[in-house]
């Protein structure tokens, strides 16, 4: 039955209702006209083939909504400055602890010059400070390497987002797509033993390592 | 056995600071004859020049070969298969540890270190000195 057969029935339907019992119509005999309606349409819309159309609407409802959540968050924006704002901040201050750890190398430097040139005790005296500031300068290797491992996660940050904008006003299923793993593999075959520095708190010591080497013989 | 301090080491870093750094050190324990190289295929070419080296401190993170990688290659080369290995870096976890053992390290300091430190393990790779 056709969507104009339908309402043509329906029609019918209720002029005879109409004409039998005036506007004031019961409820059982509206429930009947649904029924009837619903009967003579069956085979074209089953009761399955509605709750899958009403989860895609739901799934659309969804999708809008989400769409709206990215457009207000600006991901163009956040692609465009925010991220590389960021990792240029952070290379900035790589480079100003390498400049600083060899500005203090080169003092440190003179000063080893100059030894020679003092008493016994106060060159030892020297010696012990020289060797103190060069284990102090371990700093910015390690700064460094905590840095760069900031860079790499605001890269894959990156990466999706401009598979977001990509995306965004097209096909939101895309965004799955074309992504990497992230799991930051380089192509070097220990890049899954790369970990970088560990957390004070976390971090092996000196001496566990020892013990650890020990153990493996 | 004494240790020889004129002895050749290659001391293997990225990090040019961290190389100077290393330099200093070994100078001050009285080791002046220091070659540098800033990843593991530069280490490796100069290892397999005809310079005898009697020590590698080596880090472990460098692009493009690492420090595990040259070590693994060192240890597969029949000329250089038995020179000393020390490994210097911020990988402290445990699977760090036991790759490095199993490719052979002879030792492992990890970052940040002090000269003592340096001086125990490498005393007890070369000897007491």
């Amino acid at each position: 039955m056709t969507h104009d057969d339908a309402e043509i029935a329906l029609q019918k339907r209720l002029d005879l209702i109409r004409a039998a019992r005036g506007n004031a119509v019961p409820l059982e005999d509206v429930a009947e006209v649904v029924r009837a309606i619903l009967d003579t349409m069956s085979g074209e819309i089953s009761a399955k083939d509605l709750h899958v159309y009403n989860e895609l609407e739901g799934l659309a409802r969804i999708i809008r909504e989400t769409k709206r959540e990215i457009a207000e968050i600006r991901p163009e924006e956040i692609k465009d400055e925010f991220l590389p704002t960021a990792t240029d901040e952070l290379d900035a201050i790589v480079q100003s602890t390498e400049t600083a750890a060899n500005a203090i190398l080169d003092a440190v430097e003179s000063i080893e010059a100059v030894i020679p040139n003092v008493d016994a005790a106060a060159g030892e005296a020297l010696s012990n400070a020289t060797m103190a500031i060069y284990e102090g300068c371990n700093f910015q290797d390690l700064t460094g390497q905590r840095i760069s491992k900031v860079v790499n996660t605001l890269k894959r940050i990156e990466e999706r987002v401009n598979v977001l904008v990509e995306a965004f006003g097209t096909d939101l299923e895309g965004l799955a797509a074309g992504v990497s793993s992230g799991g930051g593999g380089d192509g070097r075959e220990d890049s899954h033993l790369l970990n970088g520095p560990q957390h004070p708190e976390t971090a092996s010591s000196q001496d566990e390592i020892d013990r650890l080497l020990a153990s493996l013989g | 056995m004494a240790v020889d301090k004129n002895m050749r080491i290659l001391i293997v870093d990225d990090y040019k600071t961290m190389l100077r750094i290393i330099r200093n050190l070994l100078k001050q324990l009285g080791f002046d004859n220091i070659d540098e190289a800033t990843d593991g295929s530069m280490a490796l070419q100069m290892l397999r020049s005809g310079t005898t080296y009697g020590l590698v401190i080596s880090d472990w993170n460098m692009e493009p070969m690492t420090g595990l990688q040259l070590l693994r290659e060192v240890r597969a080369d029949a000329g250089l298969k038995a020179l000393p290995f020390i490994m210097v870096t911020a990988e402290s976890k445990t699977e760090n540890v036991i790759a490095a053992k199993e490719a052979g390290v002879s030792n492992y300091i990890v970052k940040p270190f002090n000269a003592e430190t340096l001086k125990t393990k490498m005393s007890s790779v070369l000897g007491d000195f």
